[in-house]
């Protein structure tokens, strides 16, 4: 089981109060009617499937229900760092670097 | 409702379901929460797992902007949040046919719960709590005596969550 830190409870818990939810950082657009089709695609369907450090959003569902980010490494399933709804995406040279 | 306390030598543990209290739901944003409390004449602890108990109510702290309000009688809250409200913006629900507590207490009281929930209970100190999970339901913890607990289930997984719990007292008492 992966123990998961939830940066609004402060405390590291086990993987079965979360749930994933998705990508993180993918903003809507403000002005949908006027996209293409294309740029709707891929602001719908199209993710990173990043093989290493992987931006994603976690919610502590079962607990604070809180919606947060996570920096999980997608090879070793390591969680790197976790960080509130809302802050800015961490350098991930800077992350690498503390999580070693 | 009255319930009778049996507390015989060889029950590992004790089950009970408590009966109906008023129970709240309040949310309210970080920046006014020093105002509501006051307002409202509470105190609203900020720790996620604290719980402040006041002559005739307890609050408990689920999460940033959200608290439990257990209180005696209803009928002032629900008075003074009324007052609040054009001033304070919040969100005070009354939850008390949502949930039924179960209070859980005795010698092997903290092993029936490890049975069903993931996260470190032991370490949870006492006049705490915790919302957790029980087996597969979201059930709200609160730990009044080192083996003395009050439990929150939603009331359709009551049935699911007592099942358990008596097969695991069946356990515990044939010493698995």
């Amino acid at each position: 089981m992966l123990l998961i830190h939830c940066p609004y409870c402060d405390a590291t818990l086990p993987e079965s109060e979360f749930a994933y939810a998705g990508e993180a950082h993918i903003n809507r657009p403000a002005d949908p009617s006027t996209l293409t089709d294309e740029e709707w695609r891929d602001y719908l369907f199209i993710r990173t499937n990043a093989r290493g450090p992987h931006f994603e959003r976690w919610r502590h569902v079962h607990g604070c229900a809180r919606f947060f980010n996570a920096v999980r490494d997608t090879v070793s399933d390591r969680f790197l760092m976790t960080y509130k709804a809302g802050e800015a995406r961490p350098d991930l040279t800077a992350v690498k670097e503390a999580a070693e | 409702m009255t319930t009778q306390r049996h507390d015989f030598d060889s029950a590992p543990f004790l089950i009970e379901e408590l009966p109906w209290h008023p129970r709240f739901s309040l949310r309210v944003r970080p920046g006014n929460r020093a105002a509501l409390a006051a307002a409202l004449s509470l105190d609203l602890p900020t720790a996620i797992g604290q719980r402040a108990t006041a002559a005739g109510a307890e609050v408990f702290c689920l999460g940033p902007d959200e608290w439990t309000i257990l209180v005696d009688n209803a009928a002032p809250l629900v008075a003074a949040s009324r007052n609040a409200y054009g001033q304070i913006p919040h969100s005070l629900v009354e939850i008390s046919d949502r949930e039924i507590t179960l209070r859980i207490s005795g010698a092997q009281a903290l092993t029936a719960l490890t049975t069903g929930c993931p996260r470190d209970i032991e370490a949870m100190p006492v006049g705490q709590g915790a919302r957790t999970l029980y087996d597969s339901a979201t059930v709200t913890l609160w730990r009044d005596d080192r083996q003395d607990f009050r439990m929150d289930v939603w009331r359709s997984f009551l049935p699911h969550v007592r099942a358990i719990l008596d097969q695991v007292m069946v356990e515990l008492r044939s010493g698995l």
